[in-house]
């Protein structure tokens, strides 16, 4: 770990301006992602900002009918929050299925979102990584890919982004509400958060130098059988192979989300479109384009059987 | 004492307290916290520094140049060594690659050097620094291209890289029922919770180590013989381990760094590899390639068996003997073994718990279980077919004690085994498809030589010290029930003292040795120590009996401290062996059966229930006993359904050096555990009767899985781990 300076920001936009003050500062929330990165030195940040002290913490309603999620909720909070569990639990099944429960007692929404990809090959510095240190090269195609991405990958990069909890939000049509370090706001669609790896696989959003999350916001509830399917070789604490994240209404239609596929929670539209004629027509659509590996190339099917099986518990 | 002629009746069985479920004696200090382990000796001495190691980048070639200049002038550094500065270092005699590198690398994260610093995070940072420039070699790293060039390893006795007897390949092509298959088991880790740690302290010239290791006195030699110190000089402290499973037996870079380290700095030195260190740093279980052979008489009756295992290891390493429990598991008239040899450049390949027979078993009994189908018979009744009492290459050596048999048919009425559908795919509960699969459990029984000391005071309070190791097993309760029994005391009355090279050496932690043999030093020191109190007090030895606290002689009796009123009484001795394990084939058997569902849609793996039954001579502690077979089972769950270390083969280093990356099973994998103990004696193998447990639960359980899987599938994977992505292009539409 290199040496840091670190502050604890007292208001939101105080907190932009002190990120965008320092040329390599990063705000930490529950600290579970990038301390790790920090010891591996992975991360190197000059500067940190703690941002827990700011008044995120709360689920409240929007006037639009939905919630606003503070950026500083803590995963466990969420998920059991009854709001949440009610008319949203696709993003309560989510975030159960995800790492601890003592890590989510500690990671935070916005942390969650922000999280980085588990390539193996990223965490080794010894490696070249396009991710970590632009220009290098990536260790990992040609290498051990079981675990990454089949869709929006490039030459530069095939990592995957490890969510469970952004799956859900994509499907849910959530909005990323952030300040930046003029103390303007803006909203920007979950769909328009995370980018493809392209050649710069190392820019993961499309947030802006310093730009502060200040909360997700969910639209009014949708309806539907909500499920979230996580498939993974051991039952519990594992990052998916491919999940599938539903919500499926009496006549069929629905959205569908995919986690373990790409560099951003994976959803077609046009392939949503294809719910109401079954599996194989929307992983069709889905996967259109797919580039796996040798390794991971059984991904194409464990969505496409994942898929079915949600389809059909949707029915009940 | 010589153990050459059977044991007869003594103190031993008299069962008051061996035998009995005691709760574990180290328990509360570990649940308190009061337990210290390697890296937790902070005021042993002066207030010590902490290294923290750097491992090469490349996995073979050289080193071309190392600059230290940013990291020397890094906050707190107080010295590097790499091998430029480190002085002539030796080999240890269990070591196959160095232990610092440079300026040749062996394998990939060797050590290159270690930065010592004030803190753990200065010299972590300050490591960071070092800037190392290689230049690398090509490398062989897939064992399954080198495995044409393979080699036939040197090795003696039980060893020895062939067997043949009778005409394998005639009555193998004679069989009118054939198998003729091959299996893959992958590189595994032995992923224990506590790290290689140590702390090294000098006084002059000699060397004190606090670490966390398996076999005391191998490793105290080999510290002697790496340092060129004599082995006087050397003190190693390993009283708790926080799980080895192999990967300790030996000396590692950790101990060896924080000596030269503490040598550098003039002060204590503490290292722990970090954990991506232990995956590429230390030693693991290496992959075997297996080819197995069976050739049956339409009745069952196996006429040719043999069983041909390919690995890995560095230059000097040795095989993975994957083929030791098919010399003696089943009868057959025909069989050939024999292991080969390739010469790969990936880290050091080691034993890891049931070395040999682990991965053996995971083939072997898969290879049953598609021989039973072939031959249209229950697995459990195809291989009661071909039980042997005797050594089958030796048909003169009996075994001591064989209870195969009884294992599987009391596993199958336990089990419920009577209700698995023998037609594969035909189960089906709700989006599972559910099978159940069975298998053998083998491992043998070693016998090695093992001293104690006992020490009686006037209170009456019996003091054991052995170099003798607890890695999580339960040694402090089973030798404390031990001296308990033979002294005639309340466990209470007991204090066990292990994992010091002070005391009197004993088998140490391996090999699932550890049990019998450290508590059978511990029964010679205490038969010694009897003569000594009945001497003292005067008592005809013959006829003097220890019990509850007292030494009788016909109408006397006395307290037993007052034999230790004027001065300590101490004994010492080791328990040696004739020529028992020869005369006698000394093993453990057990059979395990498995029930699991197979998600229709996902081909997600996931266990119902577990059952292990062991006939593995005197059960010690029944509630230590279950927590290792138990512990072996859950093991074995992960050499089955996920454990593999994922080869880079381009550029020859194990990719997934995490606990995230390399899984093993967690609770929610693990729904029910069943185990049973027969009741067994074995008058051969030592006074205390017992033989190991440990890593017989281990043996045959990953292809209970497998077999498992492919009663609820159809679906006959040979290649470990078991993943969905194996299944999944075979599996059924939902
Ligand atoms: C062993 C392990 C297993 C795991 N398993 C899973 C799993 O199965 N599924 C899963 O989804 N996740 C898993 N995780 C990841 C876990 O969900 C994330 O570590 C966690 O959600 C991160 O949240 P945090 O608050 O701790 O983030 P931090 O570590 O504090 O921050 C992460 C990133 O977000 C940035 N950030 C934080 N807050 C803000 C803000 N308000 N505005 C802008 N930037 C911000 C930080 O600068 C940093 O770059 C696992 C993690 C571990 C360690
Ligand atoms: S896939 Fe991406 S994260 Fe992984 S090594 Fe390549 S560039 Fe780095």
């Amino acid at each position: 770990m290199k040496s840091f300076t670190y502050e604890k920001a007292n208001s939101p936009a105080a907190a932009a301006a002190a990120a965008a003050g320092s040329s390599n500062a990063r705000f930490i929330a529950g600290g579970t992602n990038l301390l790790d990165l920090m010891k591996l030195e992975i991360e190197t940040p000059s500067h940190l900002i703690d941002v827990n002290g700011l008044a995120f913490d709360k689920i409240e309603p929007t006037q639009e009918g939905g919630l606003r999620i503070g950026a500083l909720v803590r995963n466990t909070a969420l998920a059991a929050d009854e709001r949440i569990r009610r008319d949203y639990g696709l993003l309560s099944r989510a975030l159960l299925s995800g790492a601890s429960g003592q890590l989510r007692n500690k990671a935070t929404t916005a942390g969650n979102l922000l999280q980085r990809t588990r390539c193996p090959y990223f965490y080794d510095t010894n490696q070249p990584c396009n991710k970590r240190t632009p220009g290098s090269g990536c260790a990992a195609i040609g290498g051990v890919t079981r675990q990454h991405a089949v869709l929006g990958s490039s030459e530069s990069c095939i990592a995957t982004h490890p969510s469970d909890m952004a799956i859900a939000m994509r499907a849910l049509d959530a909005t990323v509400e952030t300040v930046r370090p003029d103390g303007t706001t803006r909203a920007i669609p979950i769909a328009d958060l995370h980018r493809l790896p392209g050649e710069t696989p190392h820019i993961e959003t499309t947030l802006s130098a310093g730009e502060l999350i200040t909360s997700v916001t969910l639209p009014k509830p949708v309806g539907g059988t909500h499920i979230y399917r996580k498939v993974r070789d051991r039952a519990s604490y594992a990052f998916a192979l491919v999940s599938v994240g539903a919500i499926v209404q009496r006549d069929g239609t629905g959205r569908v989300a995919v986690g373990g596929v790409a560099h951003k929670p994976w959803r077609v539209e046009a392939a949503e479109a294809e719910m109401p004629r079954g599996a194989k027509a929307v992983a069709t659509r889905l996967l259109d384009g797919a580039r796996p590996t040798r390794d991971n190339s059984f991904k194409l099917a464990l969505v496409e059987r994942t898929l079915a099986a949600v389809l059909s518990e949707a029915k009940g | 004492m010589k153990f050459d002629t059977p044991a007869t009746t003594n103190p031993i069985d008299q069962l008051k307290i061996i035998g009995h479920a005691t709760n574990r004696i180290d328990g509360p200090l570990k649940t308190t916290g009061r337990a210290t382990y390697a890296y937790e000796w902070h005021d042993a001495g002066a207030r010590p520094a902490y290294g923290y190691v750097v491992g090469s980048a490349i996995a073979k070639g050289r080193i071309t140049s190392i600059d230290l200049s940013r990291a020397k002038a890094a906050p707190g550094v107080i010295a590097i060594v790499s091998a430029e500065n480190a002085g002539k270092l030796g080999k240890g005699k269990y070591n196959t690659a160095k232990l610092l590198g440079g300026p040749e690398i062996d394998h990939y994260h060797q050590a290159v050097a270690v930065v010592v610093a004030d803190t753990f995070e200065q010299a972590r940072a300050a490591a960071q620094l070092v800037r190392v420039d290689y230049s690398a070699e090509k490398g062989s790293f897939d064992l399954s291209a080198t495995r044409d060039g393979a080699a036939k390893p040197p090795g003696e006795g039980d060893e020895k890289a062939e067997t043949a007897v009778g005409d394998f390949a005639g009555a193998f092509a004679a069989a009118p029922v054939q198998l003729d298959a091959t299996y893959t088991t992958p590189d595994q880790s032995h992923a224990m919770m506590e790290p290689h740690a140590s702390m090294a302290a000098w006084e002059g010239d000699k060397l004190t180590l606090w670490t966390s290791n398996q076999m005391i006195a191998w490793t105290t030699g080999d510290v002697a013989k790496t340092l060129g110190l004599p082995k006087e000089n050397v003190r190693l402290v390993s009283p708790f381990i926080g799980g080895g499973f192999g990967g300790k037996l030996f000396l590692r870079s950790d101990a060896i760094l924080a000596a030269l380290g503490a040598r550098a700095a003039n002060r204590p030195v503490k290292v722990a590899l970090q954990r991506p260190l232990i995956i590429n740093n230390t030693t693991h279980r290496p992959a075997t390639i297996q080819r197995i052979r069976i050739g049956a008489t339409r009745e069952g009756k196996i006429s040719a068996i043999g069983h041909e295992s390919w690995s890995g290891n560095l230059p000097e390493g040795s095989p993975e003997t994957a083929v030791m429990q098919t010399r003696l598991l089943y009868a057959g008239e025909n069989r050939m073994t024999a292991l080969r040899l390739a010469m790969l450049d990936l880290p050091e390949g080691n034993s890891m718990r049931a070395p040999g027979e682990a991965p053996g078993m995971m083939a072997l009994e898969i290879a049953m279980d598609e021989m039973a189908e072939r031959l249209n018979l229950d697995p459990v009744e195809f291989r009661a077919r071909n039980d042997t009492q005797v050594d089958p290459e030796h048909p003169d050596r009996p075994f001591s004690q064989r209870q195969l048999v009884e294992c599987m048919r009391i596993g199958a009425e336990r089990f419920g085994w009577s209700r698995r559908n023998a037609k594969p795919g035909g189960q089906r509960d709700g989006r599972w498809l559910v099978g159940m699969g069975m298998a053998a459990a083998f491992r043998n029984n070693l016998l090695m030589k093992s001293g104690a000391r006992v020490r009686l005071d006037s209170s009456g309070t019996v003091t054991v010290e052995t170099d003798m190791t607890d890695i999580g097993t339960g040694s402090y309760t089973i030798i404390a029930q031990t001296a308990a029994e033979m002294m005639g005391l309340p466990l209470d009355k007991v204090v066990v003292r292990l994992g010091d090279s002070s005391f009197p050496v004993s088998a140490g932690s391996g090999g699932q040795f550890g049990a019998n043999n450290s508590t059978s030093g511990v029964y010679a020191a205490c038969v010694k120590l009897r003569e000594a109190v009945a001497q003292k007090l005067g008592f005809n030895s013959a006829d003097v009996s220890f019990s509850d606290g007292q030494v009788s002689s016909g109408n006397q009796s006395v307290p037993l401290g007052q034999a230790a009123a004027d001065s300590e009484l101490v004994a010492e001795d080791s328990i040696e062996y004739g020529d028992l394990a020869k005369t006698h084939q000394q093993s453990t058997f057990g059979a395990h059966f498995v029930e699991l569902g197979v998600d229709v849609a996902t081909a997600e793996i996931r266990i119902r229930r577990m059952l292990a039954v062991c006939a593995a001579g005197r059960v010690l502690n029944p509630k230590t006993a279950r927590s290792q077979v138990i512990g072996a089972m859950t093991m074995g769950v992960g050499a089955a359904l996920m454990e593999e270390l994922a080869v880079d083969k381009r550029t020859g280093f194990f990719v997934n050096h995490d606990l995230a990356g390399y899984e093993v099973p967690v609770h929610a994998d693990i729904p029910h555990q069943e185990t049973i103990f027969l009741d067994e004696t074995d008058p051969m193998s030592s006074p205390m009767k017992a033989k190991g447990i440990g890593e017989l639960g281990l043996c045959g359980v990953a292809a209970a899985l497998a077999n498992a899987v492919y009663n609820a599938t159809g679906i006959r994977v040979r290649d470990y781990p078991i993943t969905l992505d194996k299944l999944l292009h075979h599996m059924p539409d939902a």
